[in-house]
């Protein structure tokens, strides 16, 4: 025991990756599933807004997967997927359909009436409408959601470990154990956690830069800017 | 031309949102519909670009019906600006107005180039190019939504209720500016409102609609100010229709004096020959400074703080009458000061003078009336 620290990036053999390759597979297994779950839950997310009746139901059945644990979940899957990662991604990107339908389809009806209105009378079809309007007005919704989504799913990747070795950086939890050694637990918490901040703070630069037109205060309603009509508008801040 | 013809508009639980509407509406002029909530004014308008389909009935945009047209293509040969303009919150100004152009095939640089030129002819300055919607006033905003609907030259405009939610001294700007690009473009506009002084300030036609969506009345706004169809639309237009309708009535041939004016520092012979109950005292340049009596003025002189205020000068033949009976009715003298465009006195009128052009020019109008019949 060379300090506190001594060993903290010594990972056991049988775990068969090195630091960065756990890192890897980590992040590998935590966000396929929540591009997933992106991709299904955009379309999925339309048809709720455009069937009005249709996202009550989906919204109840969403809810009831969310509340399967994820350990049931794998126990499940297991005659379906053996002890591969996918057993692991499935659920995860089940989670993060769940987080993701309700946000993209708050964020496509949080396009105000009038500017619906006005680009359906401009001549946008629907799908112009949606992809050209719609859409790029819900990004700061749909990233919130991709934010609950990405995180939650870093963490819950580790519960991959209790189910053959499939857990990652959780796995460490398991060597700390059998091997005695808590500084193995203490990476495995410590690192997961950077990961979940690095990629929080990635989506939220990623918003900044998809969205020029928000106000830099964060509001989400652009019109409450509007002031007497000979005003100056508000210079640039350099 | 767009004609309305015998268009109903029912929905499923049985609402009439418009009953067996007939409309012509003319070309490069603007028509104002107007009335109370619920009279399918509205409705009416999203008809002509098929965003409501009628239940019964046509429209059709010089002589073709406009089912006959591609939905999309319709829409896009009729401008439309929207209350609170609708901007698309997240494009820039030049971005927002070269929408309709681009969708047209405009290469970007050519859809641009006229986004800039729009911008320049509805009062925008060119630095806002760049902006987002929420960087503007609202008065700004409805700016861009109406050069966004002129972005692609169509011959139509559609305008809903454009100028509805911004306040009343930005209102009164962009109304004038909605005229002044009307006298340079000429294009077929069907506005709505459900303000009636708005209508009559901009329609060359107003058609008034009762709840229920049905046609009261359809006539230019000095008509409508004369003759009332029936108590509907005489109580629409309000209580003080005789003086509004002034306003449709020239300055220009009132008889004016340059007797009772005159120059402080005038001498005594000067002031005390007229008679008259009141002086009006200019300066050097001609520019009324106020009235006076003849013996104060040859008492004190013209000392400013003794004058009486003269109220608000009207310019004859680009004011109407309805100005001058508001100058006259202003000032404590009860005579009107005319100007010319510099601000320099041309003359004044009393009260009753404008009432004897008030007379002649109802009679005037009552003669030309027969005539037509």
């Amino acid at each position: 025991m060379n300090g506190a620290l001594g060993g903290f990036f010594d990972i056991p053999s049988d775990l068969q990756h090195s630091y960065p390759g756990l890192i890897g597979l980590h992040l590998r297994e935590a966000l396929l599933p929540v591009l997933a779950g992106l991709l299904l839950a955009l379309p999925l997310a339309q048809l709720c807004v455009r069937l009005r009746r249709l996202y009550p139901p989906v919204l109840a059945v969403t809810t009831v997967l969310y509340a399967i644990p994820s350990l049931a979940f794998f126990v499940v899957l297991i005659d379906y997927t053996g002890q591969t990662e996918l057993r692991v991604m499935i659920p995860l990107a089940v989670y993060s359909l769940v987080v993701l339908v309700p946000a993209i389809v708050d964020g496509v009806r949080s396009v105000p009436e009038e500017t619906l209105a006005a680009a359906t009378a401009m001549g946008f079809g629907p799908v112009r409408r949606y992809l050209q309007v719609q859409l790029p007005i819900a990004v700061p919704a749909i990233v919130a959601g991709l934010r609950v989504a990405t995180v939650s799913s870093i963490s819950l990747v580790s519960v991959g470990a209790l189910i053959g070795n499939q857990g990652a950086l959780g796995n460490l939890l398991a060597a700390a154990q059998k091997y005695d050694r808590p500084v193995l637990a203490v990476n495995s918490v410590l690192t997961t956690a950077v990961l979940a901040i690095l990629c929080d703070a990635l989506l939220v630069l990623a918003r900044v830069l998809l969205t020029p037109w928000m106000p830099a205060a964060g509001r989400r309603r652009p019109r409450q800017a509007a002031g007497p009509e000979p005003a100056r508008p508000r210079e640039a801040t350099r | 031309m767009i004609r309305i013809e015998e268009v109903t508009k029912r929905y499923p639980d049985g609402t009439v949102a418009v009953d067996r509407l007939c409309l012509e509406i003319p070309d490069r002029a603007i028509t104002v519909l107007v009335g109370p909530s619920g009279c399918g004014k509205t409705t009416t308008l999203r008809m002509i670009n098929r965003m409501v389909e009628p239940s019964e009935g046509a429209i059709y945009l010089d002589g073709a019906d406009i089912r006959r047209r591609p939905v999309t293509a319709l829409r896009r040969s009729m401008g439309y600006v929207i209350q609170n303009a609708g901007l698309f919150q997240h494009r820039t100004i030049l971005d927002n107005i070269a929408t309709v152009p681009r969708m047209l095939g405009w290469g970007k640089r050519r859809a641009r180039e006229r986004a800039a030129e729009l911008m320049e002819r509805v009062g925008l300055d060119a630095s806002l190019a760049g902006r987002y919607p929420y960087q503007l006033s609202g008065g700004q905003q409805q700016r861009v939504g109406v050069a966004r609907a002129l972005a692609a030259d169509p011959p139509v405009l559609l305008m809903d209720e454009p100028f509805s939610a911004v306040d009343p001294v930005v209102r009164k700007g962009l109304q004038d500016e909605l005229l002044r690009i009307q006298d340079e473009l000429g294009k077929t506009i069907v506005f709505v409102t459900h303000d009636i002084d708005e209508a009559i300030k901009l329609g060359t036609r107003v058609a008034v609609l009762r709840t229920g969506g049905r046609l009261a009345q359809f006539a230019p706004p000095a008509e409508l100010l004369s003759d009332p169809a029936d108590s509907f639309v005489e109580d629409f237009l309000g209580a003080d229709r005789g003086i509004r309708r002034l306003s449709f009535f020239p300055s220009d041939g009132l008889e004016l004096t340059t007797d009772p004016v005159v120059r402080a520092g005038a001498t005594a012979e000067r002031t005390g020959g007229f008679g008259a109950p009141y002086l009006l005292v200019t300066d050097a340049q001609g520019r009324p400074l106020g009235w006076s009596r003849p013996q104060d003025l040859a008492a004190g002189g013209a000392d400013p703080g003794r004058l009486l205020p003269y109220g608000r000068p009207f310019v004859p033949g680009t004011d109407s009458l309805r100005a001058a009976l508001d100058c006259a009715v202003l000032s404590p003298t009860g005579w009107a000061v005319a100007v010319d465009s510099g601000g320099r006195v041309t003359g004044v009128v009393s009260q009753q003078t404008i009432g004897e052009a008030i007379r002649g020019a109802h009679a005037g109008e009552r003669a030309a009336g027969e005539v037509a019949r």
